[in-house]
């Protein structure tokens, strides 16, 4: 089975590299980009019957930062 | 007074803080990762700088869960004294014995050059062989050194006198300047810049020299 986990910073936590991609896009003629936040998608390849209150687990002692990182988790079939 | 040295695949000041320790008198061992336990009667640890496992996931993130960091955890909880510099301080917040983050510099780039930092706190074994508002010369060189932490976490660092050192002229972004904050205990210090950098004066300076001195003091008395 799989699950996929979405890493983010968090809302009000500044995102300087984000940042520096919006510049991008309005630098190269995208008008209208008022944000960009940037994170992360880690999809694992889990034993069948894995819980999603496993994965949560492994997102709050390692794949996810807490202090400045939010995180969602999506448990997948196959 | 004995010493030991972390070594991460990708710590790469590993060899400069065994030197800036020797220096100063400490009895030094370097200690692989995957070691469980830390050698018998280690006063101090000292985590060094460098890029553990590539910088991979977090900075620091890998390292913080890795064998020997359970036994830095329990060292610190004894009420050891624990040193981090640079990607030792990223390790140190990964692992939650300092609080607050480490994230990518304000500029984005990679930032090596000499700072400048006033010495925020003399009450701290780190830091009592320095003057109050002392201004020191140190290299810094990272580029996940922008330290982050929520405002109230900042406001207890600031009251109870655990930032250790600011930035004359933050490079990074630094949240209040932060540079080096300690533990409640005072026992665990964590920094960017670099001091084992400094403590010769063919490295351009020997600012750094006196934070170790007074460890070893300290820890020699104790």
């Amino acid at each position: 089975m799989k699950a996929r986990v979405h890493v983010m910073l968090k809302n009000g936590v500044l995102d300087p590299q984000g940042e520096a991609v919006r510049h991008a896009l309005g630098a190269m003629g995208f008008d209208g980009v008022s944000g960009v936040r940037q994170g992360k998608v880690i999809d694992l390849d889990l034993a069948d019957g894995t819980s999603e209150e496993t994965v949560r687990q492994m997102c709050e002692k390692l794949l996810a930062n807490t202090v400045i990182e939010s995180f969602t988790i999506e448990m997948g079939q196959g | 007074m004995r010493a030991a040295v972390i070594v991460f695949p990708g710590s790469n000041c590993d060899r400069d803080m065994g030197v800036a320790l020797r220096a100063a008198g400490a009895d030094v061992s370097m200690v692989w990762h995957k070691d469980a336990e830390l050698p018998q009667g280690v006063d101090l640890v000292a985590i060094p700088g460098g890029f553990s496992f590539g910088d991979y996931l977090r900075c620091g993130a890998i390292a913080a869960n890795s064998p020997v960091s359970r036994a830095i955890i329990a060292h610190a909880q004894r009420g050891g004294y624990v040193l981090g510099v640079c990607n030792g301080f990223q390790v140190l917040t990964e692992t939650g014995l300092l609080p607050g983050a480490l994230m990518r510099n304000a500029g984005l780039k990679f930032i090596c050059k000499d700072v400048a930092l006033t010495v925020e706190t003399t009450q701290s074994d780190f830091t009592n062989a320095y003057r109050q508002d002392q201004i020191l010369h140190f290299p810094v060189a990272h580029h996940d050194g922008n330290y982050q932490a929520e405002n109230a976490v900042l406001d207890e660092l600031e009251g109870e006198g655990r930032v250790a050192f600011k930035y004359v002229d933050t490079p990074n972004g630094s949240a209040r300047d932060i540079a080096g904050v300690l533990s409640a205990n005072k026992r665990v210090l964590g920094l960017m810049p670099h001091p084992e950098r400094a403590v010769d004066v063919a490295h351009g300076g020997t600012d750094g020299s006196p934070l170790f001195g007074a460890l070893v003091q300290a820890l020699t008395l104790a």
